[in-house]
């Protein structure tokens, strides 16, 4: 498995996605830069978090029409998979790859810290390793997470189990006193309707090795590597 | 070919949550500012643009509104053109 960090200006996970990947001996990494127009032999696309062309207009606005992202659409297109963390969530919304949209958190602070998260379904390309009836513990680092969308669109993420992930406590108890961001309904992470483009605002690059507090994120990533039921 | 002057704002939509709106009102309220009922926060984008006619240039603007400058999933638009 060959994983590809994209890099946009203003990207700063970039790093942290290439060495979780190398950390965790999972596959080889290489990077995309934005100008390039090519995805080449990639097999998964992570877009990283960060502050993609200075988030100017809007979080990830400008960043969809870089060339790079027209071939990431190409490779979304023909099922490859791909996933937007943080700053690449908002990629991902902007560029119509996910619907929806992030407003700012609720508190109008930028919240650093860790959060748990419920797999709300654990049947995705993305999630199938994670163990059952755990909380995922995951940091979060964002002045703007909070999703919304309309109602329309609500209905049927629910209608066709599209919530990846939720704020919750340790115990799992979804609840507004576990979300960080007022984000609709706690959601922290949804999947296409294809299910193969993830979005999350949590960074599971962060956590995947004891040391940094968290290994949790690794179920993420042996998710993507390993082949589901 | 004409210079046009095009005033653009964007706005969120009534009914999204505007936490930036939110913020000023209740500081406008702890200033004194008695009856401030709500805030909507936006961003107004002045552009010059070259174009034959009014039309013309009404069109662009509006297409790069829609485009770039609004997030039609939470954000309108709307566009005055002058000379």
């Amino acid at each position: 498995m060959k994983f590809g960090v994209a890099i946009f200006p203003g990207s700063n996970c970039d790093f942290d996605s290439y060495y979780a990947i190398k950390a965790t001996g999972l596959g080889e990494v290489r990077y995309l830069w934005h100008g390039d127009s090519t995805v080449d032999d990639c097999d998964i696309i992570i877009l990283p978090g960060g502050f993609s062309y200075g988030d100017y207009l809007r979080s990830g606005a400008i960043a969809r029409f870089s060339p790079i992202m027209k071939s990431i659409i190409e490779f979304v297109r023909e099922g490859g998979p791909v996933m937007g963390i943080c700053n690449g969530f908002q990629i991902l919304l902007e560029a119509g790859l996910l619907p929806g949209a992030i407003r700012k958190n609720s508190g109008m602070r930028f919240v650093c810290k860790d959060v748990y998260l419920k797999v709300e379904n654990r049947a995705t390309k993305f999630t199938h390793k994670c163990p059952e009836n755990k909380t995922l513990r995951l940091p979060i680092a964002h002045a703007e997470g909070n999703y919304f969308a309309d109602r329309k669109t609500l209905d049927f993420l629910h209608a066709e189990n599209r919530i990846a992930f939720r704020y919750c406590d340790k115990q799992g108890n979804v609840s507004d006193e576990a979300n960080p961001n007022g984000a609709l309904e706690n959601i922290a992470g949804i999947v296409n309707e294809q299910g193969n483009v993830l979005g999350m605002m949590p960074h599971p690059e962060r956590a995947c090795e004891m040391l940094l507090g968290s290994s949790d994120g690794r179920y993420i990533f042996e998710s993507l590597v390993e082949k589901g039921n | 070919m004409v210079l046009f002057n095009a005033r653009i704002e964007v706005r969120f939509k009534l009914g999204v949550l505007d936490p930036q709106g939110e913020t000023i009102k209740n500081a406008l309220l702890n200033l004194g500012f008695l009856g401030i009922k709500s805030i909507n926060t936006g961003k107004t984008f002045r552009v010059n643009i070259e174009a034959e006619t009014v039309e013309k240039a009404r069109q662009v603007a509006n297409d790069l509104a829609d485009r770039l400058l609004a997030n039609p999933v939470i954000e309108d638009f709307q566009v005055e053109i002058s000379q």
